[in-house]
């Protein structure tokens, strides 16, 4: 049984009645008096010169009311990261991919903005284009940006102790390569924007973002506007996995519109468009070496990676560090050496999902991992469970472990999914795999370089008693952020659940860095957190002067005043509450105190309640360039066993059975720990099996929509096991931290080693589509 | 020239006045207010716009709206009685089969079409009947949970 009143347990979501009726408000669902609607014009090109851009014939067209370019929109440069501002909002003088944004229209329609748009002639010069990895890295290639020579984005080079000597004394070394495909966030809900700005010039853009916080940077920055003149609100968003949490070209132009017309200004992305803006998991290229001993001790891994970016930067410096750096942990590994390069193409811009930078490099390694278990003979879970970190472990690149339930992982893994009796017994075409991971639990620093707190929280109390409320800018996006931040101030306070009101993603609400990098149950919540805590203390602090009881003995517990050293006489504050609500039928009748009673008795002598909370990590990683990549206050860690049935002649392969356990350190809220463990589980089943964004050799999205670009169905998906297992983590608020992210990253390798079960294929390349399985089961046929 | 029709929507009759070209979805989001009814790709391959046209459960966002003159449409705020939600809508909120929440009206009406013709299904059925509906949050098991939970 769990000590916790309100935590831990299976409350339903705060805001899923609002959700089950119709009644939650997304960002389309939305207007406001003489609303215009923008639409954009985007290059049909992957690499031009801009010779001339003519919107007179738009201008004119009647509906229309304003036609922007980057004449109006200024040459700021922006990005994700400071050290890679390579955006500007309109292209000038170059578009780079089919997408490139190069005008906007303003009209009071969409169908009117979208006529102007076709109205806007502009003179290409065309120039070669590079759309793979090979041909923007070799000799001559065309480039870019002049600004980052041979097309190269970024690059990292890493060692930490001697992995070639490492490799030499290693008794068994194993080399793969491996890769993956572009991926699309396919969320449900497109993003959209609306931009509003009031007479005094202060700015309001409502947008279906998961980071308000970087977000309202972006724009004052572009914008030339004051931070505090920028208010950035999240309604409901209808999922984000990373792709929304940088601002993007609607919004920028929605804002400038809006500045130009005076009247607010939609803009929505089409679900064509969202594969255009991307954003998603880039395609990685993997080349691996890991060297063993006899015994399965892990030596040294040797990596090589190679990312295709599409034609900006943004969340990518980030993503080509952690494609090396989260493979530093969960297993012992003394010898590390990484080399990766992003790479600029024509093509649109990869970004952060779900699982940020780690998920194909975890899936190429745990491939591997089970080929060296195979060849030393033993099994692929003994091999792991011999390299296992221990909590307190720190890897070789300075990421440490203060808590890890990966042997708890692996052990409940094993024993539901029945392993000992199906591995290597299953009759052939059936398969079982088995793999792990782990994931930070927020980024350590934010992605500009700053001393900001990671989040700000203010807990309220209603002046009237009874009512918490609490406020900060964090992105609840469909994880159930908000439910989790409630009951974390309703546990913190001692009230119940229904006594809490959560408000959220406004940027008038403070900092918060926003949904990603699976940071904010453990950074918001401990924000929050501190911030119930303070307001419980003003509380008590009230009753001791009123009651003349040391405020140290008492506590507040589901909604009631505790009194440890027995009853106290609290007739004079019930009376008074009593005679301040004449006439209402609900006066308090309980033989205790009630919170409400208290934290009137509190506004009575102090004024409102008002209690702040704030949370930064403090210093972490070592001293080497890119240290702070995959740094974390904390990480989750997962193991996952997966059943398939291959058909043999087709090659279609049915997933059977997920297995999933999850270290989340202590669930906030259990079923939606096991939703996220669920969501993640599905969106890399997906990625393995199905998910590739495609391109003809004009750079063109081919399977721009959500029939062509097939995502994982209810006919697809198996029945989940979702595990939690609890590890206390000392640095997360009540013990806790990720599971978002964490979760997917054993899927893809579970899953190919289940295929290699059943086929005795190891297959290096994703996704694992019938055709794929198929010619590789031909191939293995031809060669017997 | 826009044409005048007739049809009901949750209980209620309306006389509008729309395009041709307008589609069902846009006619209950945009003239009639009803946003419950969401808009994921307006291609037909989503299921976040589905709804009931005499029952039937369809991509409101491939449906012109004169196609549903002088018929019977029911969308997600139509579930609600006097007496509270609809047992698939109380599931969905117990069983947490909601994360961002913009599949679920699509979802649940998908799920009422198959309880209303077939009040116990069997998982197989569930999955079919939803597998037009696309979840990229959920990874559909409490969703099916939900379901047969409203089926009991
Ligand atoms: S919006 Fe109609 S199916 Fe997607
Ligand atoms: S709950 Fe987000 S798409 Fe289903």
């Amino acid at each position: 049984m769990s000590d916790y009143q309100v935590i831990n347990s299976r409350l339903p979501r705060l805001d899923a009645p609002a959700k089950a009726t119709g009644r939650a408000v997304f960002i389309d669902d939305m207007s406001f008096p003489g609303m215009l609607h923008a639409a954009l014009l985007q290059s049909p090109l992957p690499h031009a010169h801009i010779v001339r851009i003519d919107t007179s014939k738009a201008e004119r067209l009647p509906g229309v009311k304003a036609v922007i370019t980057a004449k109006d929109a200024g040459l700021v440069r922006y990005g994700v990261s400071p050290a890679r501002y390579d955006e500007t909002v309109f292209c000038h003088d170059r578009v780079r991919y089919v997408g490139d944004e190069i005008a906007a229209v303003a009209a009071v329609d969409a169908e009117t903005a979208e006529e102007a748009v076709g109205l806007i002639q502009v003179d290409y010069e065309e120039l070669p284009a590079v759309l793979t990895i090979e041909a923007a890295m070799a000799e001559g290639a065309p480039q870019l940006h002049v600004e980052f020579p041979r097309n190269l984005s970024a690059e990292v080079h890493q060692e930490f102790g001697n992995a070639a000597d490492a490799l030499k004394a290693s008794d068994l070394v194993k080399t793969t390569t491996f890769k993956n495909k572009r991926q699309d966030g396919a969320f449900l809900e497109p993003p959209g924007c609306i931009a509003v700005f009031d007479l005094d010039g202060r700015l309001t853009l409502h947008s279906s973002t998961q980071a308000p916080h970087y977000v309202q940077r972006t724009v004052a920055m572009v914008l030339g506007l004051p931070v505090g003149k920028v208010r950035v609100v999240k309604p409901y968003v209808g999922g984000g996995f990373g792709i929304k949490a940088a601002a993007n070209t609607g919004e920028l132009a929605a804002c400038l519109l809006a500045r130009k017309t005076g009247k607010p200004v939609k803009f929505n992305y089409s679900r064509e468009q969202v594969f255009m803006l991307c954003r998603a998991r880039h395609q990685f290229v993997h080349r691996m070496t890991t060297g063993v001993k006899k015994d399965g001790t892990l030596l040294a891994l040797q990596h090589e990676c190679y990312l295709d970016g599409g034609a900006y930067s943004s969340f990518g410096i980030a993503t080509v560090y952690y494609a090396g750096s989260l493979l530093g942990g969960p297993y012992k590994l003394p010898n590390m050496k990484y080399d990766g390069w992003r790479v600029y193409t024509n093509k649109p811009t990869c970004g952060a999902q779900r699982g940020h930078g780690g998920v194909a490099a975890r899936a190429a390694w745990e491939q591997q991992l089970d080929m060296i278990a195979e060849e030393l003979g033993m099994d692929p879970i003994d091999l792991r469970l011999k390299n296992m970190m221990q909590a307190g472990d720190v890897t070789c690149n300075d990421l440490n472990m203060s808590s890890l339930g990966m042997r708890e992982c692996i052990e409940a893994v094993r024993n539901s999914s029945d392993w000992a009796s199906k591995k290597g017994r299953l009759p052939k075409g059936k398969g079982i795999g088995m793999a792990c991971g782990f994931f930070v639990s927020g980024a350590g620093y934010p992605i500009y370089r700053s001393d900001t707190y990671h989040c700000t929280a203010t807990v309220k109390l209603a002046e009237d008693g009874g009512t918490v409320q609490v406020y900060s800018a964090s992105a609840e996006i469909g994880q159930g952020s908000d439910t989790a931040f409630g009951m974390i101030a309703a546990e913190t306070l001692g009230v119940p659940l229904d006594s809490v009101r959560v408000m959220s993603g406004d940027t008038d609400f403070g900092v918060d860095l926003g949904a990603y990098s699976s940071r904010q149950t453990l950074m918001t919540g401990h924000a929050v957190k501190e911030a119930a805590e303070a307001a419980k203390r003003q509380v008590l602090d009230a009753l001791a002067e009123e009651l003349k009881v040391p405020a140290a003995d008492m506590d507040i517990r589901e909604g009631r005043i505790v009194f440890k050293n027995g009853p106290v006489d609290f007739s004079g504050i019930r009376n008074r509450y009593i005679k301040e609500h004449r006439g209402w039928s609900d006066s308090p009748q309980e033989d205790f105190l009630t919170f409400r009673e208290a934290s009137r008795i509190a506004y009575l002598a102090k004024g409102t309640i008002v209690g702040t909370g704030k949370y930064k990590p403090p210093l972490l990683g070592g001293k080497f360039k890119g240290a702070a990549v995959g740094t974390s206050p904390a990480y989750g860690c997962s193991a996952q066993v997966v059943e398939v049935d291959v058909d043999l002649e087709t090659g279609r392969i049915v997933i059977e059975k997920m297995t999933d356990a999850h270290d989340c350190g202590r669930a906030i809220n259990r079923t939606s720990v096991e939703a996220q463990m669920e969501g993640s589980l599905a969106m890399g089943m997906g990625e393995a099996l199905f998910e590739e964004v495609k391109f003809d050799d004009r750079g063109r999205v081919i399977n721009c929509d959500l029939a062509e670009y097939k995502l994982v169905t209810a006919l697809d998906m198996p029945p989940v096991e979702a595990i939690i297992v609890e590890s206390d983590e000392p640095n997360g608020p009540f013990g806790a931290k990720e599971v978002g992210e964490g979760a997917i990253m054993p899927t893809i390798p579970a899953i190919l080693n289940a295929v290699y079960d059943a086929t005795g294929l190891r297959i290096h390349e994703l996704p694992l589509t019938s055709e794929r399985v198929q010619a590789a089961l031909k191939a293995a046929r031809a060669k017997k | 020239m826009k044409q005048l029709i007739r049809l009901t929507v949750n209980d209620r009759e309306y006389e509008v006045g729309v395009d041709p070209n307008t589609t069902l979805v846009d006619l209950l989001r945009g003239h009639l207010g009803l946003t419950g009814t969401k808009k994921g790709c307006d291609l037909g391959d989503c299921g976040a716009c589905t709804v009931l046209l005499d029952g039937k459960a369809v991509n409101s966002c491939l449906v012109l709206a004169v196609q549903a003159g002088d018929r019977t449409v029911q969308t997600i705020e139509g579930l609600e009685t006097a007496q509270g939600l609809h047992p698939l809508q109380q599931a969905f909120i117990e069983k947490g089969a909601i994360q961002c929440g913009f599949c679920s009206s699509g979802m649940i009406l998908s799920a009422k079409e198959l309880l209303d013709r077939s009040p116990h299904p069997a998982e197989p059925e569930i999955r079919r009947a939803i597998s037009g509906n696309l979840c990229r949050c959920t990874g559909y098991q409490k969703i099916i949970e939900a379901i047969k939970d409203a089926a009991r």
